[in-house]
């Protein structure tokens, strides 16, 4: 943790004599920025991979009511009957849930440390000369989608603010009736101000991978002067695809293309 | 050849002392040839202070040719000021334009604390090279100089990152007040070199975690990079996270067999 | 008799060189083989000072360190990493042959004290020679990235006053690397409590008891508090004197108060008239001007020195045709041409400067020409080796060397003077030892290009560490005063009364004011070229500057924290002091050596002109009271593996 350091005076000497504390490695590397910024990687990766099919799944919507949930009807009962139904979605939700909290356990404390870095900040106007809006708005950014993401989770997972989620339906057919994903999603975005809140939070969803894609590169240390020069095409592209796919979904529920 | 720029009003820092309040000061500089630099319109101002019974302003400087480090400054909200990897001292009047008004701060960071003025501690740097920052090998027992042939590109990414001056611009620059440029750097240039295999998991560690005791975090914005007089690219950071990674997870009996 | 047997004669100082016996190529082994030696677990007994740490400070504290002494490392500026041996751009000689062209340790050798102008101690060179290939070496083994060939060996330049390729460099920032190096390894020994190292303290005054050095008094420049350390032995690697110039290429910091203090206190000052100056500088472009700053030397291995042949010609450069452009040195000294020693390309510049074939807004320099290097070498070859240092010119002075030719003028770069030592690196008094460029040892009258590396981290490398065991081990288990000695207590007393004086005169001129018009006189006197007339009317503007510095001074703040203005005005004080008595050794050295050239004393064609029979010594000088009063002393010059000889570059 970074300390006010007030200037010393005084003879200098054996800086490097104290021993450091024997943790075991992963604590280890997890106790210093370097390592929480590795995390923030990994954790990333992961929830990249997940935003990413959340989006190509939710697609469905666009080949008709029964397709969208005879899709959801597939991941919870993945892997069934090798796993009883729905406990493999509940396992990946918990690695997922972990992943999130872990991003912003590192979040947090960096920017703790960031915070105590400079507890004086410059009285006069920085003029930036690289740093973008989205790098400098990571931190809201990331607030703002965690906030839409509970209001999500409320209304589409949950149904808590969605009196069509849990609602079964037999498509034409089929055997069994499953839960009507479909109808849950037009009654969210037929609410102008959910859909609106949808379309922000996805924008700054895109932002925040703008910025966070390119830089799970640097913190990683994965660095090759033969394809550094994609990593930033990379980043733009993937939050560009994410964003599309999920802001489709609003629009087109509004313009009544789906529904 | 030479112009003279007018009517300069400089808003300088002045701060008594570390844990003096401080505050904006401001000087008009009538006539400036664009030939100074911006340090010698500082030193012109500060004779006429002395000359009227005024404190000189403090700063720091002295090579004054860009390569000792010494000097700093925040100017206008950059660090060294506007001109591309050039530290202040080398940095000239004919960056200016008459009537211009000009913001000068010291760098802010809690590892540098303000001396007074413009001039700010940053033994903080020395701590992170004490802790990691060399090759062991004392003094009498080096072997041939030519005993390790070192391919010229190898040599010369090394010297691109030993090319640090260890200023700080890095530091306060960063909007973080993270020092991982200047750390990365030391690591890049001993860690590319063969002679630095034999501490390159042990220095890393020992580096990032003193640098960890005083800095933030880096958030990947890049301005240390746009503001290092050197240009030092920041893949040396990329470098270091590797090495640090690696230094957590391999299996350093089996460093010679890589 | 001679001049030298008769000043000899009259020495106030008994000087001992201590040079070891045998041929010159085995005095160092001999010297090793027949020294005392400290047992391992009597080393930390020991405590050392090392003031400086620059490459010849940084490398003796570290060496001294990792053998066992306790050190105590001195620095007035934030870091150790900051002193002005980082500015070094060429290169660094080493006898290491790996071009295979002919280079030997008896050549560089040889190089050096005909380089020197035969003014330099024989025995003290030829160790230096001996230990430059040991230094490449050490360097290489701490990570310094020299620059290779495509093969991964290393790379080599030639550099003025040699006709074989023995410079190692790493781009254009020798200095800075070789001063890392030696900084991490000092940085080493801090982090395990072998040094410790005290910043921005700045030496006032070095303490003499009972005739040995016992410590030194330090001003802290955070807190203005002023304190005493003892130890066994103190090392003072300050560096030169270069800005009793002003305008030099030296750091704004760089003084001479610690040699000048040692100075006051007993230690002689040898040959303080030999400055350098260097011919590749910026020339001046204001008067507000704070500094020159260097061009490599490197750059005239492919850069073509020339003036206009028509001193008012004002055509643009690339328009004057070839028949029309005088390339002097290639002219004057055919054989090294561009590559001429230091003094003899400057005064060529001066001269023609002076008959008004200068060129530049005012006319105060000379072309150094790239054009014909591009066209055969192509711009990506040129960039690769000088680009930086075509960066940096641009930024300075506005203009892009890659399409006008830069120009040049010789600027105060060097001084070879200092406090004089023997072979030990000891002065005078015992204990005390200076190393790099604050001693006068290695370099005579002249020091050729990439050797001032080479000396500095060869005093603090490989030869302090043996000489000052063998100066410690009789010490062994005797008192050593400690600070509470009435020496420190008065020395400190002095100090402050010092300090305190310099606030009180409440007058109306800055230190800068007063630094730069004592510049200006030594520049106009004590300069590229000396006149015995010249001289002595230095001699009187000194004194009665110096008076009125000490009446008219105005230093505002005050004494207890940061105040860089009371900093330079004690440096100023000691540069006024220092001034006197260069013009002193100037005027009382009736030849032309090296850097010093007295117009008197001139061949025909304009050479500096020796006189070996009167002054093949060094002249020592003994503080006598009052800096117009010293008290000369010499040391006779013998010269056994090389001869005298006429310095010819034709």
């Amino acid at each position: 943790m970074a300390q006010a350091v007030t200037s010393q005076r005084g003879p200098v000497t054996g800086t490097a004599t104290h021993k450091r504390k024997k943790r075991p490695f992963l604590l280890d590397l997890y106790s210093t920025a370097v390592g929480k910024k590795y995390v923030m990687g990994i954790t990333g990766i992961a929830m990249m991979g997940f935003v990413l099919f959340h989006m190509i799944g939710n697609l469905k919507m666009y080949m008709g009511a029964a397709d969208l949930d005879h899709y959801a009807h597939f991941l919870q009962t993945l892997l069934y009957p090798l796993a009883p139904k729905g406990w493999v979605l509940w396992i990946l939700r918990g690695g997922l849930i972990s992943m999130l909290f872990l991003h912003l356990h590192a979040a947090w404390s960096l920017t703790r440390l960031n915070r105590h870095a400079r507890p004086v900040k410059y009285q006069s106007k920085r003029d930036y000369q690289i740093a973008n809006f989205a790098s400098r708005t990571m931190r809201w950014s990331g607030i703002i989608v965690l906030a839409f993401l509970v209001w999500h989770l409320l209304d589409l997972t949950f149904g808590v603010v969605n009196s069509h989620v849990g609602e079964m339906i037999t498509h034409s057919g089929d055997e069994e009736s499953v839960k009507s994903v479909y109808a849950s999603v037009v009654h969210s975005f037929d609410r102008t101000p959910v859909a609106l809140f949808y379309v922000v939070a996805n924008i700054l969803l895109g932002i925040h991978l703008f910025h966070g894609t390119w830089s799970i590169f640097q913190s990683l240390g994965w660095n090759n002067p033969r394809f550094n020069t994609w990593r930033r095409g990379f980043a733009t592209g993937f939050a560009a695809i994410v964003v599309l796919g999920n802001v489709s979904f609003p629009i087109a529920v509004m313009a009544g293309i789906v529904g | 050849m030479s112009n003279h720029l007018k009517n300069i009003t400089l808003r300088i820092w002045r701060q008594a002392g570390p844990a003096a309040k401080g505050n904006f000061e401001t000087h008009v500089v009538d006539e400036i040839t664009d030939e100074a630099s911006f340090l010698e319109m500082l030193d012109i101002l500060n004779d006429k202070l002395v000359t009227e019974g005024k404190e000189a302003v403090v700063f720091d400087h002295d090579c004054r040719e860009g390569i000792c480090g010494t000097c700093s400054l925040m100017i206008d909200g950059q660090a060294h000021g506007p001109q591309r990897g050039t530290a202040t001292c080398q940095l000239h009047m004919r960056q200016f334009k008459s009537n211009d008004t000009i913001t000068i701060e010291p760098w802010r960071a809690s590892a540098f604390p303000i001396i007074k003025d413009l001039m700010v501690d940053r033994s903080a740097f020395d701590r992170i090279i004490e802790s990691g920052g060399y090759i062991t090998a004392d003094t009498g027992g080096a072997p041939d100089a030519n005993l390790i042939p070192i391919s010229k590109i190898v040599a010369d990414a090394a010297m691109d990152s030993a090319a640090c001056i260890g200023c700080g611009a890095c530091v306060a620059a960063c909007p973080n007040g993270a020092a991982n440029l200047f750390t990365g750097a030391k690591i890049a240039h001993l860690s590319r070199l063969p002679q630095g295999q034999a501490e390159r998991y042990s220095r890393v560690e020992a580096m990032v975690e003193t640098m960890d005791e005083r800095f933030g975090s880096c958030t990947n914005h890049g301005e240390c990079e746009a503001a290092c007089p050197k240009e030092i690219s920041i893949d040396v950071i990329a470098l270091m996270n590797k090495d640090f990674r690696k230094a957590k997870f391999s299996n350093r009996k089996d460093l010679a067999r890589k | 008799m001679t001049l030298t047997d008769e000043l000899f004669a009259k020495n106030t100082v008994k000087l001992d060189s201590k040079i070891p016996d045998g041929p010159v190529a085995d005095k160092w082994d001999n010297y090793k083989e027949n020294m005392k030696l400290v047992n391992p677990n009597n080393k930390r007994k020991f405590k050392v000072i090392v003031v400086g740490t620059g490459l010849a400070g940084a490398s003796a504290a570290a060496t001294l360190a990792e053998l066992g002494y306790q050190v105590d490392a001195f620095t007035f500026h934030d870091s150790a990493r900051r002193a002005h041996s980082i500015a070094a751009q060429g290169g660094i000689n080493g006898a290491k042959n790996y071009k295979g062209d002919g280079d030997s340790v008896h050549r560089l050798f040889y190089d050096t004290v005909k380089g020197g102008d035969f003014r330099a101690r024989e025995a003290n060179v030829h160790r230096l020679a001996q230990v430059s290939v040991d230094i490449i070496d050490q360097m290489v083994a701490q990570g310094v990235p020299f620059a290779r060939e495509y093969g991964g060996l290393l790379d080599n330049r030639s550099f003025g006053g040699a006709q074989v390729s023995r410079t190692f460099y790493a781009r254009g920032q020798t200095g800075q690397q070789l001063l890392l190096g030696a900084y991490q390894q000092f940085s080493r020994q801090v982090g395990l409590g072998g040094i410790s190292l005290y910043n921005r303290s700045e030496l006032i005054d070095i303490v003499v008891i009972d005739g040995r050095a016992s410590g030194i008094v330090v001003r802290d420049l955070v807190t203005g508090e002023i304190t005493s350390h003892a130890a066994h032995a103190v090392v003072l690697a300050t560096g030169g004197y270069g800005n009793a110039f002003f305008l030099s290429t030296n750091a704004m910091a760089c003084n001479v108060t610690a040699a000048w203090r040692a100075h006051r206190k007993g230690a002689l000052f040898a040959n303080p008239c030999y400055t350098q100056i260097h011919p590749t500088c910026i020339p001046q472009s204001d008067d507000s001007q704070s500094k020159l700053t260097l061009m490599s030397e490197s750059l005239r291995n492919d850069g073509r020195v020339w003036v206009p042949v028509n001193p008012n010609e004002t055509r643009l450069a690339r328009d004057i045709p070839e028949e029309e452009r005088d390339y002097y040195l290639e002219r004057l000294y055919p054989s090294f041409g561009n590559l001429a020693p230091r003094d003899i390309s400057s005064r060529a510049a001066k001269r023609l400067v002076d008959k008004g074939q200068g060129v530049g807004p005012k006319k105060n320099g000379v072309y150094l020409d790239f054009s014909e290097a591009i066209e055969r070498l192509g711009h990506d070859v040129v960039q690769e080796r000088y680009g930086n240092l075509f960066e940096m010119y641009e930024r300075i002075a506005g203009e892009n060397p890659y399409e006008t030719p830069m120009r040049i003028y010789p600027a105060s770069h060097y001084t070879m003077g200092g406090l004089w030592v023997d072979y030990e690196l000891q002065t005078n008094i015992p204990g005390l030892y200076a190393a790099g460029e604050a001693n006068f040892s290695d370099h005579g009258a002249n020091r050729l290009g990439a050797s001032a590396l080479m000396q500095g981290l060869s005093d603090g490398y490989f030869v302090l560490p043996y000489t000052i065991g063998n100066g410690l081990a009789p010490l062994l288990n005797k008192p050593m005063p400690g600070i509470d000695h009435p020496e420190f207590k008065a020395a400190e007393e002095a100090a402050r009364e010092r300090f305190n004086a310099y606030l009180a005169i409440n007058g109306t001129k800055s230190p800068d004011y007063f630094h730069r018009e004592l510049g200006k006189i030594i520049w106009d006197y004590c300069g590229m070229e000396r006149t015995e007339e010249g001289l002595k009317k230095a001699l009187e503007l000194l004194p009665a500057l110096y008076q009125e510095f000490k009446t008219d001074l105005r230093v505002t703040g005050e004494g207890d924290n940061m105040n860089q203005t009371l900093e330079k005005a004690g440096r100023v004080d000691d540069f006024f002091q220092l001034g006197m008595l260069m013009c002193r050794d100037a005027l009382d050295r009736k030849e032309s050596c090296g850097g010093h050239f007295r117009s008197e004393y001139q061949t025909d064609e304009g050479e500096a002109l020796r006189d070996d029979e009167n002054y093949c010594h060094v002249a020592a000088w003994q503080w006598g009271g009052d800096p117009m009063t010293p008290n000369l002393n010499v040391e006779p010059l013998e010269f056994e593996a090389v001869h005298l000889a006429t310095r010819s570059y034709k």
